[in-house]
């Protein structure tokens, strides 16, 4: 079940996202192009500002327009009682806000 | 009758959307994870990468821009729809989006190998 | 299908091969018949055919008969129809005839489906007009160029015959979600200048069921025997109270 504020909080993350995903695809196939190692990696994120902000958002974007995907998917395929969907939506966005921000801190700091 | 009855274009967009961002969702995890490891020590993220340098993995991963790819033109789609004043064109939209994927998942293969 | 493959499978004077759904709440099954086929013969003709001369005890729901009340969609051949203007010649394929009661409802019995659920969810998404004047007021004067009469006018011609909702793969798999007809009627009367409901409207189409939950898989839009586009209601809709909550409730 989805009501207004999910809904906006799924597109408002998807117009933040848009951006983000199209540079994540350019720097990806530029990046690839020598392989990719570590330093590589590492020297062109490590103490960025710029970086650092630019996964940071995409990191708060994705964990929620990915948690309310699949709480609409689960919804929908499993018919699962409404009482647990807000626990199981949060569960999903706090873990991928908290993995993906150790991600980010791992390749910034 | 049971499950979707309805197989064109725009049911099988829905579809591909939907799978997309689930495949997407589950893959996030391991994609964090992964790139966590250089927090304790480079040189572990290094053996992992040196994993991905399989020309079988190339290819797992230029199906994972795919699927990203196919998400956000898709996601622009859907957004115009619902934002933008109506076009009938939806079908032509969801074939653009489906073409402009296949362009970016090939450029990214072709980058990598 | 081609002309000539109408012409091939559909022979008037012939036999016309036919499976319908017998059966109610508790289940039921397909039973077959042989109805003689007619020139411009309708699923609705091959149906009462079967009531007068072969199954007294059949039960189904017409009205008008052209086209108007909405009373006689069933599914045919798997897709929902209204029955009294889709000829027969347009669906037959190589396979029976294959005639159902509406998909996404409850049965009562053999082609009736149950539409409680259907008009509780209309008035659930306030689908009442709610007068904003008096009978003593003057009529209020609106231009046919005005482009929410024009919004309105493009979605106004539904007979709620429940084949969008028939059609609806979100209501299927969302039994709360209010669905294509509810929400498009709820979008013509926001559309309306003389309504009076335009608020407490938008809370209920924005509610846990409402209007966020559709996917736009344009089943609606392509099933509809109007050719009204639920969609673009929906979409309104969402335009609508999401603008309305981000400016604080003031738009209109």
């Amino acid at each position: 079940m989805i009501g207004l504020r999910l809904y906006l909080a799924q597109r408002i993350s998807a117009l933040v996202m848009a951006p983000l995903v199209i540079g994540h695809i350019a720097v990806m196939i530029y990046a690839v192009q020598n392989g990719l190692s570590a330093v590589e990696i590492l020297s062109r994120t490590q103490g960025s500002l710029w970086w650092g902000g630019f996964y940071g958002l995409f990191v708060a974007a994705v964990a929620v327009h990915a948690a309310i995907g699949v709480r609409a998917i689960i919804y929908e395929t499993f018919g699962t009682h409404v009482r647990w969907l807000d626990p199981l939506t949060w569960t999903i966005g706090l873990g991928l806000f908290l993995l993906g921000g150790r991600a980010v801190a791992a390749v910034v700091l | 009758m049971s499950g979707s009855h309805r197989r064109d274009g725009l049911r099988i967009a829905s579809m591909v959307h939907r799978i997309s961002g689930l495949a997407l969702a589950l893959f996030l995890p391991l994609h964090f994870y992964t790139l966590g490891l250089a927090l304790n020590d480079a040189a572990e993220l290094d053996t992992f990468l040196r994993w991905t340098d399989n020309p079988l993995v190339k290819i797992a991963e230029a199906g994972l821009v795919g699927l990203l790819s196919l998400h956000l033109f898709g996601g622009l789609r859907l957004l115009a729809l619902e934002f933008l004043p109506w076009s009938p064109r939806q079908k032509l939209y969801a074939a653009l989006a489906a073409s402009a994927s296949v362009f970016v998942s090939l450029g990214f293969f072709l980058s990598a190998v | 299908m081609s002309k000539q493959r109408e012409t091939e499978l559909y022979r008037p004077g012939e036999t016309l091969a036919v499976k319908v759904w017998r059966g109610n709440a508790n289940g039921g099954g397909f039973h077959a018949y042989t109805v003689p086929s007619q020139e411009s013969q309708t699923v609705l003709d091959v149906v009462t055919w079967i009531q007068q001369n072969a199954e007294p005890t059949l039960t189904y729901r017409f009205a008008c008969r052209v086209g108007m009340c909405g009373s006689c969609a069933m599914m045919v051949n798997g897709e929902p129809r209204w029955t009294c203007r889709t000829h027969v010649k347009k669906v037959i394929g190589d396979k029976p005839l294959e005639i159902a009661p509406l998909r996404n409802l409850p049965v009562i019995k053999d082609l009736a489906a149950d539409m409680a659920e259907f008009f509780d969810k209309w008035t659930a998404a306030r689908g009442q007009f709610q007068p904003s004047q008096s009978r003593d007021d003057a009529m209020a004067a609106i231009s046919p160029d005005e482009p929410r009469r024009a919004a309105a006018n493009a979605a106004i011609e539904c007979i709620n015959c429940a084949v969008c909702y028939a059609a609806c793969d979100t209501v299927a798999a969302n039994p709360g979600y209010l669905g294509p007809a509810a929400l498009n009627r709820a979008w013509t009367l926001q559309s309306d200048v003389r309504d009076d409901a335009f608020a407490e409207r938008l809370d209920a189409v924005s509610a846990g069921g409402g209007c966020f939950n559709c996917h736009s898989h344009q089943s609606c839009m392509t099933y509809c025997p109007n050719e009204l586009n639920p969609t673009a209601s929906i979409a309104g809709l969402k335009r609508l109270s999401a603008f309305s909550y981000l400016t604080g409730g003031k738009s209109r």
